[in-house]
């Protein structure tokens, strides 16, 4: 199945692609050749304050400019430009990478707690739902993904991801199901702040999905990430709850280990599994997450995908094999594997 | 010495209102009175014991719903509903009340001085010892007594003219009494009226004077009055209706 | 008034092997309808009064009876079918309504059976069930739609939501609501065991709690019924959970009677009326005529229980369901009981119990995708019924959105029903439709309740393994998971609507 990778610095220092390059690749025997991506964040800094939305354009003169007028409507886009590239031999471009630097006009999301986040979200429901040739791949502030239907070097090298410096990046080596030809659909997934790679493929898509689509979120690719990506956004920026208890309320813990609970975490977990209960995941996975600030992985309860975690300094390593993580920390310093549920959570310094 | 407990219920919900009286019950109070009521609902709802509650205000809908035991005197009119699935205990209303008074009622008393609405009586019901009384000092309004089961629904007619039609529709037990006589047209499927005999005034006469005791009238010219009294044509109204696959 | 129709063809024919017959008149016994009567030492049959209760068969000691269905043939006919046919001779015999008992005959396509559950291959892993988990507890009830936290000095935080009352289900299937009086007080007793030996919970129906039943009584749903019978505070406080019965699948938008025959001493105590009145239950609910009447009803009996059980309501499916539902999820209750239009009855108008209503199937799909786009979904759990007839119609309909279900007419087979829809009779020689002493005493409550108790039991399993099969080890990831059902000749507007995708796709 696929392979994925996290590695984050808590002091922000820069790590440039070539690593995560390296990381990925060794997990080639996870993966199919039919799909790669990396996310990174803190890549823009010159644009810092702007949206960096990357865009697919199956056809640019056809589609960029119905892209430019939405976000014209919704906002200013500062800059926009093709995102460099450079042919692979073994990589077939079907479609063209765009990036815009855009600012949303808050005052369009009256009465918001985040009405920025709120009108991206609307613009990549809105474009991303209708075919118009057009995919919004990735949304946040300082943050960019670069992904294609290929080997994760051949992704890599396309993109020019060495070029690229992050202080937290995420990584993903898909052996493909469905759709090998679109380059949309391997993870990772992102919606501004929360971008997802994940190892596994759930057996509650279709009760996750309605979920999240009963609080105006729109599932266009079909994938889980994109469905992950959607619940951690709504549980943690529009229900509030801490990243801690909004992973545990995605993946909780079995009634049986509930009910030996002392009464207070009892309650709590009873409530988290009420109001939640159509937002929890089941079947194989684990999922490696990040937002500006965190980065986290989780497992299913029942523990079906591998996760391992190494340390080593200020960075902090998820990843599905450990060979990953030693191919590009070969001294790391600690290597453990977290039991199921239970999650992990690195937080950049503040 | 009785213990009195004063509520005063304005702009009070109608839950902690009720948390209030309840727990004024439980404390040992034997009278609650209850001051500045505007709609409040379910007053005296599902509530044992002896105590009186004495309601100043406009009563909300479902007042004394379920209850069994205790006195509710409202000083105002009631809205929908009061006397609903009451078990026993006594709901007197110096006003007048709104639609489906003692609606499904199985025991206890309602006194209604002033008129009663639509579909009073419905579907009161009784079972050996438990059998309901409404007693409405002014007029009631069309569909009286309808799907009536048991008990006893006393309309006095003290203000003029009786306004119901369709009286005892699908009426299957208990008995209508209404002071003087009573057009057949007003009359629905299923009901009939019978003279009242003197047996049946014997019986009805304590509950005019208790009614006539609580609101300060005088009993014995309504005791001697003329009355109507409705019966059920059948206790199966329906039984015709039907055949078997 | 006589007819010119003489004897009508006869429904069911009885024959004995009179070589296998040992006269041991066993059949004689059994058969409350009269079939068999004794001429001196030989058995009589009259196969006019059979209702194919199997009561006979089952005794037979050697065999020797045998029933025909439709021994004698009309000409055939695709329009003026034989069913046809005999309702007009009925009605233009009698001139009146016809009565029929137990769920709908119309011969319809049945959905579930048109709906295909997924298994897990390659891609992810089933779940065996035998060595990991699979949970099937169930709560019922309000859940919160979000949760508020209060951030405690030392950083921790505290949840500050407070949770209403749910029940607690070891398993999605519940006994749904046939009321005593309907059924025998054995009956009753059984399932009531059967609730409580499997960690589940029954409905009394609308005929009151009889004091027999009140040792189970926190696994008892009380009903409150348009006719309120047997309906006081007592009963309310009673109950685990208190249902209001706004409709019924087989008989939507009229009410229902027990006939006064049925009104044994016994049942007239349950619903507190007369014995041998009958006892009717008027279609609408008198206090509620207009939907804001609706919470009125849900909050009096709520203030009346100070707000300890959740509320149930239980409408029947028709066709502006989801607005009914959006409607009924706003008025306070905790859970909305669907009943689609096969639900079983014991006697309703044939014309509405074959032509009222609309499949459960479709009831519980439109109210959960009308509830989640309302925002109302975590308001209420939805319990879907009527004709929920094995397991796989249970995990369905958890796929199509349904929390839990409510069998009914599963739960008399359980006890030995053959479904020969003569509940009206009072004459059920299983001795579970009726009052009569004698039949009644045939019913061993203890016998029957393992019955039951097994029934769930069975089904329970068989859905763990479906789940497990499915990679799902929790039933809310089940729930409104309609990526994992798929329809086989379904069409396409059904599916659209069921938001179910073809099988292949």
């Amino acid at each position: 199945m696929c392979g994925i990778f996290g590695v984050m610095d808590k002091r922000r220092q820069m790590m440039d692609g070539s690593g995560i390059r390296e990381a990925l690749s060794i997990m080639n025997e996870r993966g199919s050749g039919e799909g790669a991506g990396y996310v990174a964040y803190g890549i823009y800094p010159d644009y810092r304050d702007c949206y960096a939305l990357h865009v697919f354009f199956d056809n640019p003169g056809k589609s960029k400019a119905i892209v430019d007028a939405t976000l014209e409507q919704w906002g200013t886009i500062e800059h926009d430009e093709a995102i460099p590239t450079c042919d692979q031999p073994n990589l077939k471009a079907n479609c063209t990478p765009w990036r815009y630097f855009f600012k949303p006009d808050a005052s369009l999301a009256p009465g918001s707690a985040s009405p920025e986040k709120d009108v991206v979200t609307s613009i990549v429901m809105q474009i991303n739902a209708s075919a118009n040739g057009a995919e919004i791949v990735s949304s946040g502030k300082n943050v960019g993904l670069f992904k294609a239907s290929g080997w994760p070097e051949d992704v890599a090298d396309y993109y020019r991801i060495q070029d690229y410096e992050g202080y937290i990046w995420l990584a993903h080596n898909r052996y493909a199901t469905s759709n090998p030809e679109l380059w949309e659909r391997p993870d990772p997934f992102n919606l501004h702040d929360w971008s997802v790679v994940e190892n596994g493929k759930t057996t509650t898509y279709g009760a996750n999905r309605r979920y999240v689509e009963s609080f105006g979120y729109n599932c266009s690719t079909g994938t889980d990430s994109e469905v992950i990506a959607y619940l951690i956004d709504l549980l943690t920026r529009k229900h509030g709850l801490g990243i801690d208890l909004a992973i545990r309320a995605l993946a909780p813990p079995y009634w049986d280990e509930i009910d030996r609970m002392p009464e207070a975490e009892q309650n709590l977990n009873r409530a988290l599994r009420f109001a939640y209960g159509s937002a929890t995941m089941n079947g194989p996975f684990t999922v490696v997450a990040a937002n500006p600030d965190t980065m986290i992985g989780f497992t299913d309860r029942g523990k079906l995908r591998p996760m391992v975690v190494g340390e080593c300094g200020d960075r902090l390593y998820i990843a599905s094999e450990e060979t990953a993580i030693r191919a590009m920390e070969p001294c790391v310093e600690s290597i453990r594997r977290p039991a199921a549920g239970e999650p992990v959570i690195g937080r950049v310094a503040p | 010495m009785a213990k009195q407990v004063t509520i005063d219920a304005k702009g009070v919900h109608y839950t902690p209102l009720n948390q209030q009286i309840r727990k004024a019950i439980e404390d040992g109070a034997d009278e609650i009175v209850v001051n500045n009521v505007l709609g409040q609902r379910f007053i005296g709802n599902g509530l044992r014991g002896n105590a009186t509650i004495r309601v100043n205000g406009v009563a909300g809908g479902d007042l004394a719903m379920f209850m069994s035991g205790p006195t509710v005197i409202v000083d105002g009119n009631a809205e929908h509903a009061p006397g609903n699935t009451m078990d026993s205990g006594k709901v007197v209303i110096h006003g007048s009340a709104g639609d489906a008074v003692a609606h499904s009622m199985r025991g206890g008393k309602i006194f209604v001085r002033g008129d009663i609405g639509y579909r009073g009586g419905i579907h009161m019901k009784q079972y050996e010892t438990q059998r309901p009384i409404l007693v409405v000092g002014g007029s009631a309004q069309t569909f009286l007594g309808e799907y009536m089961a048991g008990g006893l629904l006393l309309v006095l007619g003290l203000d003029g003219a009786m306004k119901a039609r369709e009286i005892g529709s699908g009426i299957h037990g208990g008995e209508i009494v209404i002071r003087g006589d009573v057009d057949e047209a007003c009359l629905a499927a299923g009901a009939k009226k019978l003279p009242l005999t003197d047996e049946d005034r014997a019986r009805i006469a304590p509950v005019i004077r208790e009614f006539a005791a609580d609101f300060g009238l005088d009993a014995e010219p309504l005791v001697k009055a003329n009355y109507t009294r409705i019966v059920p044509a059948s206790a199966r109204p329906f039984a015709g209706k039907y055949t078997w696959e | 008034m006589s007819s010119n129709f003489g004897s009508m063809p006869l429904r069911y024919r009885i024959t004995i092997d009179r070589e296998q017959c040992m006269e041991c008149g066993r059949c004689v016994e059994n058969c409350p309808y009269g079939v068999f009567r004794w001429d001196g030492n030989r058995i009589l049959i009259n196969s006019r009064n059979c209702t194919a209760c199997h009561r006979c068969l089952t005794y037979c000691p050697r065999d020797a009876i045998m029933l025909q269905e439709h021994p004698c043939d009309y000409r055939s006919h695709p329009v003026w079918t034989r069913a046809v046919r005999e309702s007009i001779y009925n009605q233009s015999r009698t001139g009146k309504i016809i009565l029929a008992g137990m769920g709908s005959v119309a011969n319809l396509p049945i959905i579930f059976d048109h709906l295909m559950l997924d298994a897990c291959q390659v891609t992810t892993p089933p779940t065996d069930p035998l060595r990991e988990p699979v949970e099937l507890r169930t709560y019922l009830g309000k859940k919160p739609s979000k949760l508020d936290f209060t951030q405690k000095p030392n950083g921790d935080v505290e949840l500050s939501t407070e949770l209403t009352p749910n029940l607690m289900l070891e398993t999605p299937i519940m006994l749904g609501h046939m009321s005593y009086g309907a059924l025998s007080l054995n009956a009753h007793v059984a399932m009531a065991r059967a609730a409580k030996e499997t960690g589940t919970y029954m409905g009394t129906g609308e005929g009151g709690l009889h004091p027999g039943l009140y040792p189970y009584q926190d696994r008892m749903i009380v009903q409150v019924a348009s006719g309120r019978f047997g309906v006081n505070v007592d009963y309310l406080e009673r109950g685990a959970a208190i249902e209001l019965k706004l409709g019924q699948g087989a008989k939507p938008g009229i009410g229902g009677h027990l006939p006064g025959e049925k009104v044994s001493a016994d049942v007239s105590r349950t619903r507190m009326i007369p014995q041998g009145s009958d006892a009717i239950s008027p279609a609408p609910h008198h206090d509620i005529y207009g939907i804001e009447d609706l919470p009125q009803l849900v909050n009096s009996v709520k203030e009346a229980t100070e707000r300890k059980k959740p509320i149930f309501a239980k409408i029947a499916a028709v066709n502006n369901n989801a607005e009914n539902v959006a409607a009924v999820a706003r008025s306070g209750v905790d859970a909305i009981a669907i009943d689609g239009f096969r639900g079983g009855t014991g006697a309703a108008p044939r014309v509405f119990r074959d032509h009222v209503g609309i499949p459960i199937e479709v009831a519980i799909a439109t109210a959960d995708q009308e509830l989640r786009k309302q925002g109302l979904r975590n308001e209420v759990s939805l319990i879907a019924c009527g004709s929920i007839r094995e397991s796989t119609d249970v995990i369905k309909a958890i796929a199509l959105g349904a929390d839990a279900v409510y069998i009914g007419t599963a739960a008399l087979v359980a006890m030995g029903c053959r479904v020969c829809g003569n509940c009206y009779q009072g004459l059920c020689p299983w001795g579970i439709a009726t009052q009569r002493p004698d039949l009644v005493a045939r019913l061993d409550p203890d016998v029957a309740s393992k019955q039951i108790a097994n029934l769930i039991h069975a089904w329970t399993l068989e859905i763990t393994e479906l789940m497990g099969a499915a990679g799902i080890n929790s039933i809310e990831s089940l729930r409104g998971n309609r990526d994992r059902l798929r329809g086989y000749m379904l069409d396409e507007g059904l599916l659209e609507i069921l938001d179910v995708k073809s099988v292949g796709a």
